[in-house]
């Protein structure tokens, strides 16, 4: 059954509802009291998020300070249930401008009570997208999104729109300038073993999207991915140009994308929403450029001291440069006293997190930049088991810099009254979880 | 700007309520409007605002649209509360319904729905039906929804108003979102009822296929989930409906993903065409690992899903096990379900680098992912023989680290690899011994005792060591004192000297006259009879050799795999058990305040096997490995060689008669029934519950014209039946009473009807085993004659790819006892070919040639019979047969 919840209940931390709505009645009100009293009040928490209680099942997610928690009692489409939960709080940070939080439900209790009538039905989830729900469903709570907005007409058809075949997309916009925004975020993931192979090492991208488009426009998206290539040579008859080209694992697109035309032709078009949207996200696992190098030894002389090498190479090119870049490199609980050397940034001993956490503001291309510490332990006579040493982790932003090595090769726009369109293309390689192991 | 409501949850001075009515009758709208929110922020923090009922319903009449949804969203809360005064809304829903405004319209219908008071029920038909066929599409997808609605309050109610099928034109909509609506309503009905409402015909499929381009993500999910249900009728079908649903795979929602895989998967069943379903596991594989990125609840709900579709078709992630690698910050759901799926994936292949990845776990600092991160090393090692070797020597490693809880899993481990390959690695027992004086867990306890047991021989000091554990006796679990007992028992047959003969006496001593657990008393004194009566019969059964055990980690049986399959994405795919098990829909019974909840939470995660290896005999329990094969080795001897009564062979226990008419479709009434052959007499074994809250009695059955002419041999003789109690029949049948006539079909239809209830109409599916005579043995010329007699062409044969022959004596033996009758054997390279016979009532007789290779799956059947119509009955019945 696609149905996603009986209920859906949001929750501080001390297990308050802040607010809730029943949906089918084939839970009880006080279910709730269930997962109170056998989830959040017990060591449970955190160690499932499908949990069956009685005769009910609860799927929860804790977003900052709030537990969202649904119910069913029926063998419910629980794929359905968390992307309905996901989607519904974008929606909410879309309405309340950004934040979602205890403070925010309580701000806004009667702005959500609506949306969560309109956004589900039964239990059945129904249109969630906010730029379509915001032409009937208005609140002082209600942040206008964008301030160059054109005039803001009442829309009669607005029922037409939450159902049309284009439901992300209202009609009637206009826009002085027409521009585009793309920006191309890469998040690399590596996990290297402590002698420097590397274990697994992949790359998620996402295409974000930012639309001030007037009517209702086509887009063609053109990468340099191989497929896509190989395709449009196929099609127009003319070899492949020469150039990197490069081979995604996998694509997922924005629901405005049309699928079945990606699947035979290969291209990625689309109508877009208007305002900021993910396009799509892709997958690389093949030819990717680790921006950073680390090279730890950690050397632990006797019981009591410990000797922290870090070396880190940056590999990109030299004109680009890296931004907030972390290092922490875990030591163990009884460290007593460190005495730190950097080449660059600053490093100090965070007792909190049980690490050393050397920060560089701004790292050049082709550079190194070395670590060398002293730790001193605190020597416990009970301490059998050696220490278990956690992976040193990374973070850093590289403007420009796509650790895939992907490129936007053009994005065209057709729209019928031919206005010019100015395109913006921006791209940034961030840390996902960049982890050493030492 | 954000919101400012939290000021309406401020609680004034004294009198909350009286002061509410106050400003809910205000002359001012803002004031009333401000004072309904504060009735609503009221009832978001729990406190009973029902007495305002009327006066909040007073603010119902309103232009102000967010004013009305308020008191709309009171309505549905406590509408149930206040039934007679609800009355009181009806009008305004109803001038509401026919609103100008499409989205008040909708809003009525939508509210109305939700409250589930009978008489504004009554009152909710005549605008629903006027919506159904509103012009705008938002008011026709919420009227979709509507449908649902009432029919889990009223199901008659839909069906007489004809609602259905303004249901099911609206199939045909223009608006996608509202095919999709109506299209998850109607599954939804037909879910619920035992009728056939929602017909998936061919053309119904072509329309929801092309709405599924146009609709919203979630209206994709509905299709999908819908069709899966769909039986393409050929293989080129099913291609074409995969081909239309794979696009959906590069979507952005992973529920639309994983509809779309479950529906793929489902097709994927009929497809013969290697290169098409290569094609497509190739496919499937990106976006599966894709879901890993999600959130962690996610990828949890991904991980439980890619478990079974691994099980099924391992090709599809064969190359991709490093995704699975554990990620420091995973939270632990995600990371356990990964060890699980790394153990599937694992192979001679990868299994070095898997190693390094399960010793890199064993060192984390959560114990549970630990342990099972060693227990990980141990699976692999039993499930890849060529890599034992490899595994065995990183739990060594592993044991050097000293870690208690990690040695102690490092043990028990090791015990279960000693009884999946004997006499290899008892050389590194010596190590185990070192860690003797850590041990503290009864299970790693019990398996190092075992061990010590076992290998007694090869120990020099075992009695030293066994007598250690020997003084804490009587303090020890079961579970250790069991293995202390028969350890000892093995010590002192294989070293009878002094030292173990005096801790025998002990220990017999301890384990009968000081202890009131019988299974440890009994098995005790088992012994002593053997050791005293004939100590050579003991070695034979105390020392017996042990049936080697196999690997566990494709653990679901495989109709349960197709059932999880085909839930996909749902909660049953989550829980890894099918819906009927977790649901307890009794629609009837209202939930209330009441329900209770049991003390022990189950957990959704975790259904961990644990090291309870599958032991190849099939009739042992899951309990601790290495006492069951002592226990059975007993038995054994004590009936001789009638070891099958160890396991009685009984007729059908009334429990697992299949349910027919579940008690939801019988208004309580749950029948169960069964067709079974007795001493060469059919009889349909039938079992009535009562669910009802009156009694039942004057039951009467009539069967349907069917291929064999089944009808009853005579009354039914049922007495009646009270409330929550149960009653079994045992109704004899007569063939060729009314045949039906056209090809051949098991569909054996039943009416059952008592004195108080509507007549139930139910299907059974009839088994050709049930009628294989007593009589169908034959001779071996007779054999041959009739075979050359038959022509070519009434020959079919099958391959029955899921079942296998172990052991031909016993296949043999099985198949007779159904009287499927052995003729002959003969050897074909390694595979073995069975004759056999049976015959069916009116004479038709069964040729029939079995060929299979022992102890592998696959079988090929070959039939020739004078009604070759019969065989995908008798191919069903073979197949049954041979999975036991």
């Amino acid at each position: 059954m696609p149905v996603a919840a009986s209920a859906i209940y949001f929750l501080n931390l001390r297990g308050d509802v802040l607010i809730n709505r029943l949906y089918r009645d084939d839970v009880g009100g006080n279910m709730v009291d269930a997962f109170r009293m056998h989830i959040m009040q017990t060591k449970e928490l955190g160690t499932c998020p499908v949990r069956q209680i009685g005769g009910c099942s609860f799927f929860y997610m804790r977003i900052s300070n709030v537990y969202i928690v649904i119910v069913v009692s029926s063998n419910a489409n629980v794929a359905c249930a968390f992307k309905f939960v996901v989607e519904a709080v974008a929606l909410f940070k879309s309405y309340f401008g950004g934040a979602f939080d205890e403070d925010a439900i309580r701000n806004n209790f009667v702005l959500i009570y609506e949306l969560l009538d309109e956004i589900m039905d039964f239990g059945y989830p129904q249109n969630l997208s906010p730029e379509i729900l915001k032409l009937y469903i208005t609140q002082e709570g209600v942040r206008s999104p964008f301030s160059s907005k054109p005039t803001d007409k009442p829309v009669p058809n607005a029922t037409l729109q939450v159902t049309g075949a284009v439901g992300w997309r209202r009609e009637g916009l206009s826009y002085k300038k027409n521009e585009v925004f793309l920006d191309i975020v890469e998040s690399v993931n590596l996990l290297m073993s402590s002698k420097g192979s590397v274990l697994r090492c992949d790359v998620t991208g996402k295409i974000l999207m930012k639309c001030f488009l007037s009517g209702m426009p086509d887009l063609k998206l053109g990468l340099n991915d191989k497929i896509g290539l190989e395709k449009e040579s196929e099609i127009k008859s003319r070899p492949t140009k020469s150039g990197k080209t490069i081979e995604l694992d996998d694509v997922t697109f924005h629901q405005c994308v049309n699928l079945t035309r990606f699947n035979s032709e290969k291209t990625v078009s689309f109508v877009p929403p208007d305002g900021e949207f993910e396009l799509m996200k892709y997958r690389i696992t093949e030819g990717v450029n680790l921006p950073f190098r680390v090279l730890p030894t950690i050397k632990e002389l006797g019981r009591t001291r410990m000797e922290v090498n870090v070396k880190v190479k940056s590999v990109f090119g030299a004109k680009m440069f890296a931004l907030g870049v972390v290092i922490k490199i875990p030591v163990p609980k009884q460290t007593a006293k460190t005495s730190l050397q950097v080449t660059s940034g600053r490093a100090k001993y965070n007792a909190s997190m049980d690490c050393l956490m050397w920060k560089i503001r701004k790292f050049p291309g082709q550079t190194e930049s070395t670590l060398s510490a002293e730790v001193e332990l605190i020597s416990t006579i009970a301490e059998k088991k050696s220490w278990t040493r956690p992976p040193i982790q990374m973070e850093f932003q590289v403007p420009m810099f796509t650790a895939s090595g992907l490129r936007v090769r053009f994005l065209k726009v057709w729209e019928k009254s031919g206005y010019n369109t100015v395109e913006w293309v921006r791209y940034i390689t961030k840390a996902g979880s960049y982890e050493i192991r030492c | 700007m954000s919101g400012h409501d939290s000021k309406y949850f401020s609680t004034t001075k004294k009198g909350e309520i009286p002061e509410l009515k106050e400003e809910l009758n205000s002359q001012y709208k803002d004031k009333r409007k401000d004072a309904v929110k504060k009735v609503i922020a009221a009832m978001t923090v729990g406190k009973d605002v029902s007495s305002l009922f009327t006066d909040v319903l007073n603010c119902m009449q309103t232009e102000n649209l967010e004013l009305k949804k308020l008191v709309y969203l009171y309505l549905i809360n406590y509408a149930k509360s206040q039934p007679d005064l609800a009355i009181l809304a009806v009008n305004t829903f109803v001038k509401d319904s026919q609103d100008p405004n499409p989205l008040i319209r909708a809003l009525a219908v939508r509210t109305m729905g939700c409250i589930r008071v009978d008489k504004i029920t009554e009152y909710l038909c005549d605008p629903l039906q006027r919506c159904l066929k509103d012009d705008d599409p938002y008011v026709r997808k919420t009227a979709a929804i509507c449908v649902a609605k009432l029919y889990d309050i009223n199901a008659e109610l839909v069906e007489d108003r004809g609602f259905l099928e303004a249901l099911k034109d609206l199939i045909s909509d223009n608006n996608p979102m509202v095919v999709a609506n109506a299209v998850a309503a109607l599954a939804e009905i037909q879910d619920n009822s035992s009728k056939p409402i929602f017909d998936l015909t061919t053309s119904t499929l072509t329309k929801l296929l092309t709405a599924l381009n146009e609709c919203t993500e979630w209206g994709q999910v509905f299709i999908l989930d819908a069709l899966s249900k769909y039986k393409a009728s050929d293989a080129r079908e099913a291609e074409n409906i995969v081909e239309r649903v794979t696009p959906r795979l590069q979507h952005a929602n992973c529920a639309v993903v994983l509809s779309a895989v479950k529906m793929i998967l489902q097709q994927m069943e009929l497809i013969t065409s290697p290169d098409v379903i290569r094609n497509l596991c190739k496919k499937m594989a990106p976006p599966l690992v894709t879901l890993l990125s999600a959130e962690p609840e996610i990828q949890y709900v991904a991980l439980r899903n890619i478990n079974l579709i691994v099980q099924r078709r391992p090709t599809i992630l064969a190359h991709e096990i490093k995704v699975f690698f554990c990620k420091y910050n995973d939270p632990i759901y995600v990371k356990m379900e990964k060890l699980e799926i790394m153990i599937k994936l694992a192979s001679d292949r990868n299994i070095d680098q898997v190693l390094l990845e399960f010793k890199e776990y064993a060192t984390e600092v959560d114990v549970e992912f630990v342990r099972k991160a060693v227990r990980a090393i141990g699976r692999c090692a039993i499930k890849l023989e060529r890599a034992a070797e490899r595994c065995i020597s990183v739990l060594l490693e592993l044991i050097k680290i000293k870690v208690n809880y990690v040695v102690q899993e490092a043990i028990i481990v090791i015990k279960d690899i000693f009884r999946r390959y004997p006499n290899t690695y008892e050389s590194i027992i010596a190590t185990l011994c070192e860690s003797l004086d850590t041990l503290d867990e009864p299970e790693a306890k019990a398996s190092m005792i075992w061990i010590i047991g076992e290998y007694a021989e090869r120990i020099d000091n075992a009695d030293e060591l066994l007598e250690s554990f020997l003084e804490t006796f009587p303090e020890e679990p079961a579970q250790v004192q069991l293995q202390l007992l028969t350890a000892t028992v093995k010590l002192f047959l294989k070293k009878p000297t002094e030292g173990p003969q005096q801790m025998i006496q002990v220990v017999l001593n301890n384990a009968t006259v000081e202890t009131d657990n019988p299974d440890l008393r009994d098995r005790a004194y088992i012994y002593w009879r053997l050791l005293s009566t004939d100590p050579e019969a003991a070695k034979d059964v105390v020392l017996a050799e042990k049936p080697v055990i196999s690997d566990d980690s494709n653990q679901l049986d495989s109709s349960l795999l197709d059932e999880l399959l085909a839930n996909i994405a749902t909660l049953s795919s989550v829980y890894h058990k099918p819906p009927e098990s977790f649901i307890t829909r009794v629609k009837t019974v209202e939930k209330t305040e009441e329900e209770e909840f049991p003390e022990g939470v189950e957990g959704g995660g975790y259904t961990e096997t644990s090291s309870s290896l599958v032991v190849d005999t099939g009739a042992t329990p899951p309990a601790p490995p290495p006492a069951v094969p002592d226990l059975l080795d007993l038995m054994g001897l004590d009936g001789g060689d009638d070891t099958s009564a160890i396991v009685p062979v009984d007729q059908p226990a009334a429990s697992m008669l299949p349910v027919l008419l579940p008690a939801a479709s019988g208004q309580g009434l749950e029948i169960s029934a069964q067709l079974i052959r007795k001493d060469g007499q059919l009889f349909y074994s039938l079992m009535f519950e009562n669910n009802t809250n009156i009694a039942l009695d004057g039951f009467m059955i009539q069967f349907n014209k069917n291929t064999f002419g089944l009808a009853a041999g005579g009354p039914l003789q049922v007495p009646q039946v009270q409330p929550g109690t149960s009653a079994r029949a045992l109704l004899p049948m007569v063939l060729f009473q009314n045949i039906a006539p056209g090809p051949p079909n098991p569909v054996l239809q039943v009416a059952v009807k008592n004195n108080q209830q509507p007549v139930w109409y139910f299907s059974d599916r009839l088994s050709l085993l049930v009628l294989f005579m007593e009589d169908g043995r034959m001779e071996r010329p007779t054999f041959l004659e009739t075979w050359k007699s038959l022509p070519d062409s009434n020959e079919v044969s099958k391959d029955i790819p899921g079942v296998g022959i172990n052991n031909v004596d016993a296949t043999i033996e099985q198949l007779g006892s159904s009287n499927m009758f052995f003729i002959a054997k003969r050897k074909n390279g390694n595979q073995e070919v069975l004759y056999l016979s049976a015959k069916i009532p009116k004479g038709t007789p069964f040729l029939i040639e079995l060929t299979a290779v022992v102890g592998v799956k696959g079988v090929k059947c070959a039939i020739k019979s004078p009604a070759p119509d019969m065989a995908p009955l008798f191919f069903e019945a073979l197949e049954t047969l041979l999975r036991g």
